[in-house]
């Protein structure tokens, strides 16, 4: 057990992209935690989806010790946090574990709408801040300027502001100095009965679901009986550890101090996270809890090959299983045949789920448009929670439709104002604030979510040159005029292309994806008509003309084998497509019908 | 005696050509110094090797194709025939074929090929403006072409020549009156290839890149594929084959074997066969390079590379493809009895749209279903 006051605990926070795992990578090596042989890039990455993309999905934690300069020995746990806006809630969670945050800023960038974001979620947790002007390495460093917004914008003191890069390992000792002497010390009583944060959890195929847990009075040890408050069930401590960042096994956590359990817990639904742990017998006051993530973003993921249903149920239930925010439920449909609703936290989090069904268990896979859930208000003053467009109710029996709202915050130098306004009023945008910091704006608008899941970060990267940056949080449900535009190709509905619009912007939505269709559809031997329709009203029509010329001008016995394996790919390739009536669909169209151009 | 359905006949490839052609992705070379005795010896080494497995086998066509043929020393393809005769007995009126460049050199030799046995010559003309030609990156001028083809008419019953048509630039019109002055200048068959840009080629690089500007759109070239149909047909020379226009009884006989799936050796470089022995079907393939073929032959006493046993599923996909090039469609008995199918309800669907016809035996293209040929064969073909 280590003295509370040798212990410092805390997060790195920064906008995506900013250097916090390298930053971490820069700690963990300057107190040689990890041998140097064993070093790599963003060491904290560990999943193939993160080493890929180059960014981080999961927190992580690290246990380090540190010979101060005051030649105290101090152990720092750190937790190395994700930027991408998706994944905020590990974010806020990791928070909660943790007294005090590094707050990276990029100092050729300066603040951005997650590095906001960040430092609310920060002071909410009653946190000490030490910020962190990273990459000063690079030209195009701005310290002084970066230091001045940070006091601007965020109101907090940045003249201690520590200048580090990363990347040649500048700074870095002062930022370990720094935790040391600003960041406060763990509160805690040796002596109290067992009270622990249950952090996180994961599914580990050898060690079956491993717990993060932080102790806040009292002390585990192996062996012991714990019990999980939210739900009274009790396990059997089998193993308890810290990362280095490998899993080291150790005999006991005390206050203050952070590290995993294991428990032959099956599943990660088992484990609820923000829950409190104690020992079988004791009783203690439960800690105030997390609220659960919530998925946002709804779509129908369907096997392109039937056959692979039963594959993508495991893989989904594989996923799952590590991954409670996450959901999904099996959903037919009449095109699409057997598949899965699934909720995600957002797009990024759909991209990645997806990328791991198909790549990981080898299936392809169609995605249906993504939708949010819509509050459907009945004449007969029930409630329903739409998941699903295809499933929108009888119109006559319906009083009024409810959608999400959120409140966005969008950071961009001020020459692109002027597109980000308008992309936001195209978008059913209210604007509830607009200031300055310098030569850049903070728009902050109310919008509806579902003008936001699909590609409205897309498009802001596209009109700011990817200068502007965005956070946004749910607010809550409103009213608008809202109908279902249904989709027909060749005169026959396609329940995957239906979706949610608001009445005034269906012309132009309907004409768009009919347009996109258009293109989309390759040309078939008879001339295909598609339309957008609200009701029996159709509000967009396009034509697609029949093929009038696809043949091989030269065929002479050198040429057999080659048409024919032609032939049979092509054949192949049908499978990619899915029969609307007499219609070929390719499986992509679905997905890149919804991209606007606007 | 073994008689395949479709015919058998028998194609000899020759890889080298005086220039390379911007547009083409044939198996051919340019090559300074070309060995002819040393080519004579291998060509009739491999014929010998094909007549040991089809000895009594009744032949009824020969092709020379390239490449340019018509590069090769009267000499060579004299050697050439005679082995063959030597080698298979022959039908009474052999059709023997040869591809040439229209240039006056070329010209020179006609009378050496008539000598040798040839009696057909199919000629690679391509377009009647210079300006074209020279596009088309060919050695020859209109006057050139004319000349040959005035040459060879004179030595041979049977004279084809060859247009590409569809060109950069190329209008409507432009097409018509071309055509309309290829069609006084024909005797009694044509091909009319619509200009196709390959990969691997000059002009596929240069399309890929952006450039190649002005080619006809889908649209503009259905019509001139219409109008080619029309004209050809008014002037008695229909086509019997999607590119392929002829009198009554003058179509080439070597070609109608690989659209009817029969059988054919292939020799020479590249060349691809298909073969029914002991009541099995062989695809076969040679060594595509012309030296690596060369010494293949020279040391281990073949050129091929490549003998597959054809399933009866493919045959039937290979025959359907095939055969539904020509005006008289496809047998229908003999794709079922290969165990093809079709798409029941695709078909009806094609008949209703006026795509194709289907009777009791046959199954055909109609003259506005060939434009889209693969189109209906993507429905057609059954899973
Ligand atoms: N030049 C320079 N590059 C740096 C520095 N720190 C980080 N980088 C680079 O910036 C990029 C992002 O670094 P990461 O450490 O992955 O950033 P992150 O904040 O963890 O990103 P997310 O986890 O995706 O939010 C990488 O290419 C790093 O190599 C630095 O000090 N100098
Ligand atoms: C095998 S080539 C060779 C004949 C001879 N070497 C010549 O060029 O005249 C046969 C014919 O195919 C046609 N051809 C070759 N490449 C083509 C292409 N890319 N598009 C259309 N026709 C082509 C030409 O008309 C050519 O005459
Ligand atoms: S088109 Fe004929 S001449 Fe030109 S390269 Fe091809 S084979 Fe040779
Ligand atoms: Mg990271």
């Amino acid at each position: 057990m280590t003295d509370l006051d040798k212990i410092r605990n805390f997060s790195i926070v920064a906008h995506i992209d900013h250097g916090k795992s390298t930053l971490a990578d820069r700690l963990i090596q300057e107190t040689n935690t990890v041998a140097v042989r064993d070093m790599k890039e963003q060491l904290l990455d560990s999943m193939d989806i993160e080493r890929e993309r180059g960014i981080t999905i999961k927190a992580n934690t690290v246990r380090i010790d540190y010979t101060a300069d005051d030649g105290q020995d101090y152990v720092l746990n750190l937790i190395d946090t994700p930027g991408h806006v998706d994944f905020a809630y590990e974010v806020s969670r990791s928070m909660r574990a943790v007294e005090g945050s590094l707050l990276v800023v990029d100092s050729t960038q300066g603040v951005e709408a997650q590095t906001l974001a960040n430092v609310y979620h920060a002071l909410d947790a009653d946190h000490e801040i030490v910020p962190v002007l990273n990459k000063i390495d690079l030209p195009a460093s701005d310290c002084e300027r970066v230091a001045e917004q940070i006091e601007d914008v965020i109101g907090i003191d940045a003249s201690e502001a520590i200048q580090v890069s990363a990347k040649t390992g500048v700074g870095i000792r002062e930022t370990l100095e720094s935790i040391v002497k600003h960041l406060p010390a763990p509160k805690g009583d040796p002596d109290a009965p067992l009270k622990a944060m249950l952090v996180d959890s994961w599914y580990d195929s050898y060690l079956g679901v491993i717990v993060l847990v932080r102790v806040i009075d009292g002390r585990l040890k192996k062996g012991e009986r714990v019990k999980f408050l939210s739900n009274g069930t009790v396990h059997h401590v089998d193993r308890i550890g810290v990362f280095r960042p490998a899993m080291a096994e150790i005999d006991s956590l005390g206050p203050g101090e952070i590290g995993f359990l294991t428990a032959s817990i099956k599943q990660v639904r088992d484990t609820r996270v923000g829950d409190t742990i104690t020992h079988q017998k004791s009783e203690v006051e439960a800690l105030p809890g997390f609220k659960p993530a919530q998925p946002v973003v709804f779509c129908g993921l369907f096997p392109v090959d039937a056959a692979q249903f039963e594959d993508m149920r495991d893989s989904i239930d594989k996923l799952a299983l590590n991954d409670a925010s996450f959901s999904f439920e099996m959903e037919t449909s009449a095109a699409l045949g057997f598949g899965f609703r699934c909720g995600f936290l957002g797009l990024l989090h759909l991209e990645v789920i997806r990328d791991r069904i198909e790549r990981e268990y080898d299936i392809d896979l169609i995605t249906t448009a993504p939708s949010v859930i819509y509050d459907i208000h009945m004449k007969d003053g029930t409630v329903e929670q739409l998941h699903n467009p295809a499933d929108m109710p009888d119109l006559t029996l319906v009083d009024h439709i409810e959608e999400p709202r959120i409140k966005a915050t969008i950071l961009v130098p001020d020459e692109y104002l002027g597109d980000v306004l308008k992309l936001c009023q195209d978008r059913r945008g209210l604007q509830l604030d607009l200031t300055y910091a310098g030569s850049r704006a903070m728009v902050v608008y109310d919008l509806p979510l579902n003008e936001v899941v699909f590609d409205f970060y897309d498009r802001l990267k596209s009109v700011t040159k990817g200068y502007a940056s965005f956070d946004y949080q749910m607010i809550g449900y409103r009213e608008d005029n809202l109908v279902k535009m249904s989709v027909l190709v060749n005169d026959e509905p396609v329940d995957a292309l239906s979706m949610m619009v608001h009445r005034e912007r269906a012309e132009t939505r309907g004409r768009a994806m009919v347009e996109k269709l258009k293109e989309l559809i390759p040309r078939h031997m008879f001339k295909i008509p598609i339309q957008a329709a609200i009701g029996g009203k159709v509000i967009a029509r396009e034509t697609l003309s029949a093929m009038r010329k696809d043949v091989t001008a030269k065929c002479y016995g050198g040429d057999a084998t080659r048409k024919k394996k032609l032939l049979e790919k092509q054949k192949a390739g049908k499978k990619k497509m899915r029969q609307f009536g007499k219609v070929e669909i390719p499986q992509q169209a679905f997905i890149n019908a919804l991209k606007m151009d606007s | 005696m073994t008689q395949t359905l479709g015919g058998f006949g028998l194609y000899l490839h020759w890889p080298f050509c005086q220039a390379k052609c911007p547009y083409c992705d044939f198996n051919s070379h340019v090559s300074a110094n070309i060995d002819q005795a040393r080519w004579q010896a291998a060509y009739l080494s491999e014929l010998d090797r094909a007549a040991a497995e089809t000895k009594n086998r009744v032949l009824e066509t020969v092709f020379f194709g390239g490449g340019t043929p018509s590069l090769m020393d009267p000499s060579l393809v004299n050697a050439i025939i005679e082995r063959i005769r030597q080698n298979w007995p022959m039908v009474n009126d052999p059709e023997i074929s040869l591809e040439a460049n229209p240039t006056s050199v070329e010209a020179g030799r006609f009378a050496g090929y008539r000598d040798a046995g040839v009696n057909r010559i199919s000629m690679g003309i391509q377009a009647l403006n210079d300006t074209d030609l020279r596009r088309l990156g060919r050695m020859h001028s209109v006057k050139d072409a004319r000349a040959a083809f005035d040459t060879a008419r004179n030595l041979f019953d049977r004279v084809s020549f060859d247009l590409i048509y569809a060109r950069q630039n190329q209008t409507l019109q432009d097409w018509k009156a071309e055509l309309t002055e290829a069609l006084n200048m024909a005797i009694d068959h044509l091909s009319l290839y619509q200009l196709t840009i390959e990969d691997g080629t000059a002009f596929g690089a240069r399309h890929a890149a952006g450039g190649l500007k002005g080619l006809p759109d889908d649209d503009t070239s259905a019509d001139m594929y219409l109008l080619t149909q029309e004209i050809t047909a008014d002037a008695g020379l229909g086509s019997y084959e999607v590119s392929n226009h002829a009198r009554e009884d003058a179509q080439s006989r070597h070609n109608l074997i690989y659209w009817r799936g029969g059988d054919y050796i292939g020799i020479g470089p590249g060349a691809h066969g298909r073969l029914t022995l002991n009541s099995q079907k062989f695809a076969t393939e040679t060594e595509l390079s012309p030296l690596g073929w060369l010494l293949n032959v020279e040391k281990k006493g073949s050129g091929e590379t490549l003998r597959d046993a054809v399933p009866s599923s493919e045959q039937a996909l290979e025959y359907l493809m095939m055969s539904l090039r020509l005006s008289e469609g496809t047998d229908l008995i003999r794709y079922k009895n290969l165990g093809g199918k079709l798409a029941q309800n695709a078909a009806q669907d094609l008949v209703q749209l006026g795509l194709i016809e289907i009777d009791e035996t046959r199954l055909r293209a109609t003259s506005q279903g060939r434009p889209v040929l693969n189109g209906l064969l993507r429905n057609l073909i059954a899973e």
